[in-house]
C-alpha cells in the first residue's frame, strides 16, 4: 500500500511492507545514508529523526519506526536540516565550532535531536540528549554547541506542514479498531513501537496481520477532571510527561528518565501496560495512585483496577480481541512518590521502580498502596509491607518494623540488571527514602550540585 | 604557521551534515551481497553436524560457507594462527562464527544465519579465574614475572603491611559504528577491501593470505571509523576476510556489518582483571615493597593478550618510584570472546592496582589519598641526573623476525617475536620503573600542585566533610590520580610509520600517511604539520584515505602513536620536497637554498616573494620531483619482555585529574559533580583537538569503572550483548563542571613540534572518579569499604554495607 509523507520538504510515496523501518528505507531504499545504524533498538539515538504532525515537531528513532507510522507526517533527516542554499542549520554550525564530533558516526543523529530542540524552544539538553550516545567526546562540547545555537533563530525550511494522507493499516478510530481486533485477535497491534519494533529488527518475528494506532486520534486524549486524569492508551510518554508534572512532580521526574526523549515521544502509557511486561516503569507509579484500566472488545467495555489486570508472567486480564482504551488516575495525591532504580540514569531498564502512596492522618498510617516493578513476574503490591504500616504511627520504628515484610512479598531474582539481594535491599531502603523524602531530608542525587 | 591552532576535526562540516561516508555509506555496485555469520549457542564442545539446508534455501541466500570451503588459511588471528574465521570441529565461546551466509540482503543474510540447525556436544565451559587457574588453561606456559628488588624482604620488614584485592570489570568497546567491510573483486583476482579498521596492513596481510597470493594483490582503503578504541585493531579481521573470500567465490563485491547484538556478542573487549597487593609501607605512606599479582581473562584465543598483560605489568607502577616490587601476571585461557585491544591496552588496569593500593594505604593510616601518593611519586625531571639519556644506536634487526618474517604476522602487536636480549639495563639506573627504566621525564609534582589549586582541593575537602556532617543518606566524596603514561609500541619494530606527500603544479598538497582517522583528529593534526612545512594554510592539503597501495607496512593507529609516527613521516616527506623546491628556486636565483624562506602561503626567495602555488608551478616547470616519501621510525627503544627490562618508551604523557562525586547511602545511586583535569599533551599540536581526547577519555574511563558492567552467565553467554543492557555514559552522566587545562610545555623528548600523544593517557584519568567513589562511601563508616569495578550502584551499596560493618 502507499504511505505517503513529506521527506526533507517533498512529497513522497513508498511502497513497502508495513514493518519495514524507517531506516531501512532510507538507508537502502532511497540512499539517504546519513542517518545512521549504531544499535538498531532505539537505544542510541543515532537514526534520529524528526517527524511533524499535528502534535508539533519531535524526534524520534527511525530504527523501530514503520513506514505506516508516517503516512501523512512530515519527516526531516539530517540531510535536511541545513538550508536549502547549504548554509549550515545553527546547531551545525555550533557543533563545527565547539568540536562537537569526533568520530562523526553519532553526530547525525545529535544534530537533528538538537535541531528539533531547537525548534521547540528547549534549554533542558541532558534530557534532549538523554537518548543520544556518544562514545567520543564525553557529551561537553556537545552540550556547549547546543547552548550555543539557542538563541540563534530557527531557519524556516525547519518547520514543515504535514500533508493530508491516507493512513494505510490504521483504523481511523476506536470503534474501527475494536471492529478489526474482533475479526483479527492474533493481529499485532501498534502504537509507538518502542517494544514491537525489536520484535522486528532484532527477533525477526513475523507479526501477521498488523494494526496501527496512531490513527486512532480518539485514544490520544486526556481528559483532566477535577478528581481524576483520564489518559487514552495512545498518549505518549511525552505527553504524559507534561499531563503529570503538576500533580506529581516524582512520577513526571521518573517518566522523564524512563526513556529518552525519542523513545518517550513514540512509547504510548497503554503499550506500556498492556505488553504486560514485568519490568514496565508505569505500572507501580499507576498502581501505588490507585489507577484504573478501561478495556474494551468490540461494543463492550470494562474497568479493573490496573493492579488485577497482571495475572502472571506474561498473562494479562485480556481476551482475544480485547484492547486497553484508557488509564485513570485520581488527582491530589500528594503524598504519591515513585523511585527508579538503573545501572544508569538515563534510559536504563530498572533494576527495581517502586511507586509509594501512604496517607498519615493524625500521625498514624491510614492507608498505603506501595507496588514495585522488578521484584516480581508481575508489578505487584508490597501488601504485607503494606499491612505492617496500616494502623501504625508514621515513625522510623514502624519503617523498621515493616521492613522483614518485604521478604514475605516478594523472592526477587538475580539478573543482568542486579542480586536478587541488591532488590530486596533496595526495596526496603527505597521505603526509608520514602519517609526520608516526605520529611524533607535530601534524597535524590540529581539534586546535588558541587 | 597553522601547527598549535584549535583548528576543527578535518571532517566536522561532513559530520554535521550527515555527508562522511563511512563503509556501510559508500555507494555499492549492482549485485552487490551481504554477509552474515551464523554464531555458536555453545561456549564449548564439538560440533558434531552442521545442517544448513534451511539456511541455503531461506530467501534471498546465493551461498553458505563452512571453514570446508576456505581454500587456503582459515585464520584471523593477528598473533597465534589460533583463530579460525570458521570453526573447525570444536566450539570455544557463545557467539563464535561457524558459518557465513552470503545473500542479496543485510537482512536476508541475518535471517538466514538463524535458521542452521548445529549439534554441539556441549561441554563445561571454562569461565571464570577460578576455574582457568584449576584447569591451568592459559597462555604460555605460565605467570610472567618481573622483579625489581627483594621484594619479599622488602615485606617482612616493613613497618606496615596490608593485603587487598580489586576486580575490575572489562568493557565493550561500543564504537558507534559497528564492524563493517566491503570487498571489490578485481581482474586477475585481486581484491580492494574497504574495512573499518585500524590496522590496514593487517587487514591486507590477513585477505591476501586468505586469498592465498602476495600482499601487492591485496589494496585496503580506509577513509575512517565510526570510533574504533581499539576495538578495530584486529577484530576487523573476520568480516574483510569472510568479504574477501565470499567476493572470490561469487565474483561479485561482498559487504559485511554486524549487527550491534552480533558484534557485541562476537568480537572482544577490554581484559578484565584481577589484582592481588601485597603492600609494605611507611608511617608516611611510602610504599617499602609491593608485590602485585594480575589475574586476566583473555578469552578463547590469545589476539593481543600478551602485550596487553605486558601493558598491564608496565604500568604498575604509574606514576610511583617502587624500590622492591613484584608483579606476576597469569594470562587465562576463558571460553569467553577474545578479548582484545582498548584505549590504554591493559595500562588502566595495571594504574586501577596502584591507585587502589594508594586509596588503601591512605586509609589505613588516616592520611590524605594526594599526600600518600605524592610520597610516592617519581623525582622530579630537574632532579634525575643526567636529564634525558642520549639517543643510543639502533638496535639492529633481530634475526627471529627475518627468520619468521614470511609467515608470520609481524605487523601485529601480537606478533610472536622472540625476546631482544641486548635490552639489558646498567643496574645503575636512578628514579628506575620496575623494568629498569629511567624515569627522566617526571613533571607530576608541578602538575599536582596546580591542579590542587585550581581545583581548590583542600577547602573543598573542608566543606565536604562538612555537608557530610549534615546530610544523613547522600555523602559527597573527592578522589585524586595521577597517570604517567609510557608511549611507543612495546614490539619496537612497529614504532615506524611512513607517509606519501604529492604537490601538485597549483600549490595544492595531498597528503597520505600510515594512520588512521576513527574520530582523534589525526588527520587534521597531521594536515597542519604538512601545511607548517610548507608555510601554507591547512586549506591547501588535502586529507586523503589511508590506503595501504600509497603506504605500505603501517603499523596499527594506536598505542596512542597516531601522530607521534605519522605526523613526523609526515614532515620529512613535505621536508623533502621542500628542500627541493628551495634548491631549484635557489638555483635559479644564485642563492642558497637556506635563503629560500616558507611562510604565510608565500615563497620568499632571496627577498623576491611569490605564492607557494607560483614555486610549485616554477619547480614542475623546471621538473623538478613534487612528490615524495617520508618515513620515521622512534629512536631510543630496547625492550626484553620476557625479562622484564629495557626501554620501551620513548617517553611518559602524564596528567591529573580530582573528581567530586556524590553517593546515595540507601541506594548506592551516584554522580560525578565535578571534574578538574591537568593534561600533559607536550605542546599541542591543536590544542582543541586534544582536549576532546582528554574529555572524552575521562568519561569513558569514568564509564568503564561505574556503570559499564559487562554479564556473563554460566553457560558463558554474554547477557549485555546491546545498549538496552549494556550502559555507556549518557549526556546527563558527564561532570557538571568539568574544567580541563592543558599543561602545556614542550616535551623534553625529541617529538613533532615537542608534542606529546594524548589517545589513552586521558582515559585513565576516569580512575578519579573511582576514588572519589570510594572516598565517599568511605563517608559512611569506619572499615575499609573494598569498592570493587565496575562500582555500579549495587556494588557502591555493598561497598557502604562493608563501610558500616
Amino acid at each position: 500500500m502507499d504511505i505517503t509523507f513529506l521527506l526533507n520538504g517533498e512529497t513522497v510515496t513508498a511502497q513497502a511492507a508495513p514493518t519495514v523501518t524507517l531506516l531501512d528505507w532510507l538507508r537502502v531504499d532511497k540512499g539517504l545514508c546519513g542517518t545512521k545504524e549504531g544499535c538498531n533498538e532505539g537505544d542510541c539515538g543515532a537514526c534520529t529523526v524528526m517527524v511533524t504532525d499535528d502534535h508539533g515537531a519531535r524526534a524520534l528513532n527511525a530504527c523501530i519506526l514503520f513506514l505506516p507510522q508516517l503516512a501523512g507526517k512530515a519527516v526531516r533527516t539530517v540531510e535536511g536540516i541545513a538550508a536549502p542554499d547549504g548554509t549550515l542549520h545553527p546547531v551545525q554550525q555550533a557543533m563545527v565550532d565547539h568540536h562537537g564530533s569526533q568520530c562523526g558516526f553519532c553526530t547525525p543523529g545529535f544534530v537533528v535531536s538538537m535541531a528539533t530542540a531547537h525548534l521547540n524552544g528547549r534549554s533542558d539538553h541532558d534530557d534532549q540528549l538523554a537518548g543520544n550516545l556518544c562514545r567520543c567526546t564525553g557529551y561537553a562540547p556537545i552540550v556547549r554547541a547546543a547552548q550555543a545555537a539557542m538563541n540563534m533563530p530557527v531557519p524556516d525550511h525547519m518547520r514543515d506542514t504535514a500533508p493530508k494522507a491516507d493512513t494505510p493499516f490504521a483504523p481511523a478510530s476506536a470503534d474501527a479498531l475494536a471492529a478489526w481486533y474482533l475479526d483479527h485477535p492474533d493481529g499485532t497491534l501498534i502504537a509507538g513501537a518502542t517494544d514491537v519494533g525489536l520484535w522486528v529488527t532484532k527477533q525477526f518475528r513475523d507479526l501477521g496481520e498488523v494494526a496501527f494506532l496512531h490513527a486512532c486520534t480518539d485514544l490520544q486524549d486526556i481528559e483532566v477532571t477535577e478528581d481524576a486524569i483520564r489518559f487514552g492508551a495512545a498518549v505518549t510518554m511525552t505527553r504524559v510527561l507534561e499531563a503529570v508534572t503538576t500533580d506529581y512532580p516524582s512520577f513526571a521526574a521518573m517518566i522523564r528518565r524512563y526513556g529518552s526523549v525519542q523513545v518517550r515521544n513514540a512509547a504510548t502509557i497503554g503499550g506500556n501496560i498492556a505488553n504486560g511486561s514485568p519490568i514496565g516503569d508505569n505500572p507501580p507509579a499507576l498502581i501505588a495512585l490507585g489507577a484504573t484500566l478501561h478495556l474494551r472488545r468490540g461494543d463492550a467495555v470494562r474497568d479493573v483496577p490496573l493492579e488485577a489486570f497482571f495475572l502472571a508472567y506474561g498473562k494479562q486480564d485480556r481476551k482475544p480481541g480485547e484492547f486497553v482504551t484508557a488509564v485513570t488516575i485520581p488527582r491530589g495525591r500528594v503524598a504519591h512518590r515513585v523511585y527508579k532504580l538503573s545501572k544508569r540514569f538515563d534510559q536504563d531498564i530498572s533494576a527495581v521502580c517502586g511507586g509509594f502512596d501512604v496517607t498519615v492522618a493524625n500521625g498514624i498510617v491510614e492507608a498505603a498502596k506501595i507496588a514495585f516493578g522488578g521484584m516480581a513476574g508481575v508489578p505487584k503490591r508490597a501488601t504485607a509491607v503494606e499491612a505492617a504500616l496500616v494502623g501504625q504511627p508514621w515513625t522510623t520504628e514502624t519503617i523498621a518494623t515493616a521492613l522483614p515484610a518485604f521478604a514475605q512479598d516478594f523472592q526477587p531474582l538475580d539478573d543482568i540488571r542486579a542480586s536478587a539481594a541488591y532488590r530486596l535491599q533496595g526495596v526496603q531502603n527505597m521505603l526509608q527514602r520514602y519517609f526520608a523524602d516526605l520529611s524533607g531530608t535530601a534524597v535524590d542525587v540529581r539534586g546535588i550540585s558541587a | 604557521m597553522s601547527i598549535a591552532k584549535p583548528l576543527p576535526h578535518d571532517s566536522a562540516t561532513l559530520h554535521v551534515t550527515g555527508a562522511a561516508r563511512y563503509i556501510d555509506d559508500l555507494p555499492t555496485p549492482n549485485g552487490t551481497l551481504h554477509l552474515a555469520f551464523g554464531l555458536s549457542q555453545v561456549a564449548r564442545g564439538a560440533i558434531m553436524t552442521m545442517d544448513l539446508d534451511a539456511v541455503r534455501a531461506a530467501p534471498g541466500v546465493v551461498a553458505v560457507l563452512t571453514a570446508a570451503d576456505l581454500a587456503f588459511v582459515n585464520d584471523v588471528s593477528p598473533s597465534n594462527h589460533d583463530e579460525p574465521l570458521l570453526a573447525v570441529g570444536r566450539v570455544h565461546y557463545v557467539g563464535q562464527p561457524l558459518f557465513a551466509v552470503v545473500a542479496d540482503s543485510h537482512l536476508n543474510a541475518r535471517r538466514a544465519a538463524r535458521l542452521g540447525k548445529v549439534e554441539i556436544t556441549a561441554e563445561t565451559p571454562i569461565l571464570t579465574v577460578e576455574e582457568a587457574l584449576a584447569a591451568d588453561s592459559r597462555f604460555e606456559d605460565g605467570p610472567r614475572v618481573w622483579t625489581k628488588g627483594d621484594t619479599d624482604a622488602a615485606l617482612s620488614v616493613a613497618p606496615h603491611r596490608l593485603q587487598g584485592r580489586i576486580e575490575m570489570g572489562g568493557q565493550e568497546h561500543f564504537y558507534l559504528e559497528g564492524q563493517a567491510a566491503l570487498a571489490l573483486p578485481q581482474e586477475g583476482g585481486d581484491m580492494v577491501v574497504h574495512s573499518s579498521t585500524q590496522h590496514p596492513t593487517e587487514i591486507q596481510h590477513k585477505v591476501a593470505e586468505a586469498l592465498g597470493m602476495p600482499m601487492h594483490s591485496v589494496r585496503v582503503e580506509v577513509r575512517r571509523m565510526g570510533g574504533g578504541f581499539g576495538g578495530k585493531e584486529s577484530q576487523g579481521n573476520a568480516l574483510a576476510v569472510a568479504c574477501a573470500v565470499a567476493a572470490r567465490l561469487t565474483g561479485k563485491p561482498c559487504k559485511m556489518r554486524y549487527d550491534r547484538d552480533d558484534d557485541m556478542t562476537v568480537t572482544g573487549k577490554r581484559h578484565d582483571f584481577r589484582i592481588d597487593y601485597d603492600v609494605g609501607f611507611d608511617h608516611a605512606g611510602k610504599l617499602t615493597g609491593v608485590d602485585f599479582t594480575h589475574y586476566t581473562r583473555c578469552g578463547w584465543a590469545m589476539d593481543l593478550s600478551l602485550p596487553v598483560a605486558d601493558r598491564a605489568m608496565l604500568h604498575a607502577d604509574n606514576a610511583y618510584l617502587l624500590d622492591a616490587c613484584r608483579i606476576t601476571s597469569h594470562r587465562l585461557k576463558t571460553n569467553t570472546q577474545s578479548a582484545t585491544a582498548f584505549r590504554g591496552f591493559g595500562g588502566p588496569q595495571g594504574v586501577l592496582g596502584i591507585e587502589r593500593v594508594m586509596d588503601h594505604v591512605a586509609h589505613v593510616l588516616g592520611l590524605d589519598p594526594v599526600a600518600v601518593r605524592r610520597a610516592n611519586y617519581y623525582a622530579p625531571m630537574g632532579e634525575v641526573a643526567g636529564g634525558l639519556p642520549a639517543p643510543r644506536h639502533d638496535a639492529p634487526h633481530p634475526e627471529s623476525i627475518s627468520k619468521k618474517a614470511r609467515k608470520e604476522d609481524i605487523a601485529s602487536r601480537g606478533a610472536q617475536v622472540v625476546a631482544d636480549d641486548r635490552a639489558d639495563v646498567p643496574r645503575e639506573v636512578v628514579n628506575a620503573t620496575p623494568y629498569g627504566m629511567e624515569v627522566a621525564d617526571f613533571i607530576l609534582h608541578e602538575m599536582t600542585e596546580s591542579l590542587l589549586v585550581t581545583s581548590d582541593y583542600h577547602a573543598r575537602r573542608t566543606t565536604i566533610s562538612d555537608w557530610n556532617a549534615r546530610n544523613p543518606l547522600l555523602k559527597r566524596g573527592m578522589g585524586f590520580s595521577p597517570v604517567k603514561f609510557g608511549i611507543s609500541f612495546t614490539l619496537t619494530h612497529l614504532n615506524q610509520a611512513g607517509a606519501l606527500v604529492h604537490v601538485y603544479q597549483d600549490g595544492s598538497v595531498h597528503l597520505n600517511h600510515g594512520g588512521t582517522e576513527m574520530g582523534q583528529g589525526l588527520f587534521q593534526k597531521v594536515a597542519q604539520v604538512a601545511a607548517s612545512r610548507f608555510g601554507i594554510d591547512v586549506g591547501a592539503v588535502r586529507i586523503t584515505a589511508t590506503d595501504t597501495g600509497k603506504v605500505p607496512n603501517t603499523s596499527a593507529t594506536a598505542a596512542s602513536s597516531g601522530a607521534d609516527l605519522n605526523g613526523m613521516a609526515v614532515a620529512d616527506a613535505c621536508d623533502t620536497i621542500r628542500d627541493r623546491i628551495a634548491a631549484c628556486l635557489g638555483g635559479l636565483h644564485q642563492i642558497a637554498p637556506d635563503q629560500v624562506h616558507f611562510a604565510d602561503g608565500q615563497v620568499n626567495v632571496g627577498g623576491e616573494v611569490m605564492s607557494f602555488a607560483a614555486a610549485a608551478m616554477l619547480a614542475y616547470q623546471n621538473r623538478v620531483s613534487l612528490s615524495a616519501t617520508g618515513f620515521y621510525k622512534t629512536p631510543d627503544l630496547a625492550w626484553d619482555r620476557i625479562k622484564g627490562q629495557g626501554r620501551p618508551f620513548f617517553y611518559f604523557a602524564q596528567g591529573a585529574a580530582v573528581t567530586e562525586v556524590v553517593v546515595d547511602t540507601l541506594t548506592g545511586e551516584n554522580r560525578i559533580l565535578r571534574c578538574d583535569i591537568l593534561h600533559d599533551a607536550g605542546a599541542s599540536l591543536n590544542p582543541a583537538l586534544d582536549m576532546g581526547q582528554i574529555e572524552g577519555g575521562y568519561v569513558q574511563g569514568a564509564g568503564w569503572l561505574t556503570t559499564e558492567e559487562l554479564v556473563w552467565d554460566d553457560k558463558g553467554r554474554l547477557r549485555t550483548h546491546a545498549p538496552s543492557t549494556y550502559k555507556i555514559p549518557a549526556c546527563g552522566d558527564r561532570p557538571d563542571v568539568f574544567n580541563v587545562a592543558l599543561w602545556d610545555q614542550p616535551n623534553p623528548a625529541a617529538t613533532i613540534y615537542r608534542s606529546k600523544a594524548v589517545g589513552e593517557p586521558p582515559f585513565m584519568l576516569g580512575i578519579s572518579a573511582f576514588a572519589a567513589l570510594g572516598d565517599a562511601v568511605a563517608a559512611c563508616g569506619p572499615q575499609w569499604a573494598d569498592l570493587q569495578a565496575p562500582a555500579t550502584p549495587e556494588a557502591v551499596l555493598a561497598a557502604i554495607g562493608r563501610a558500616q560493618a
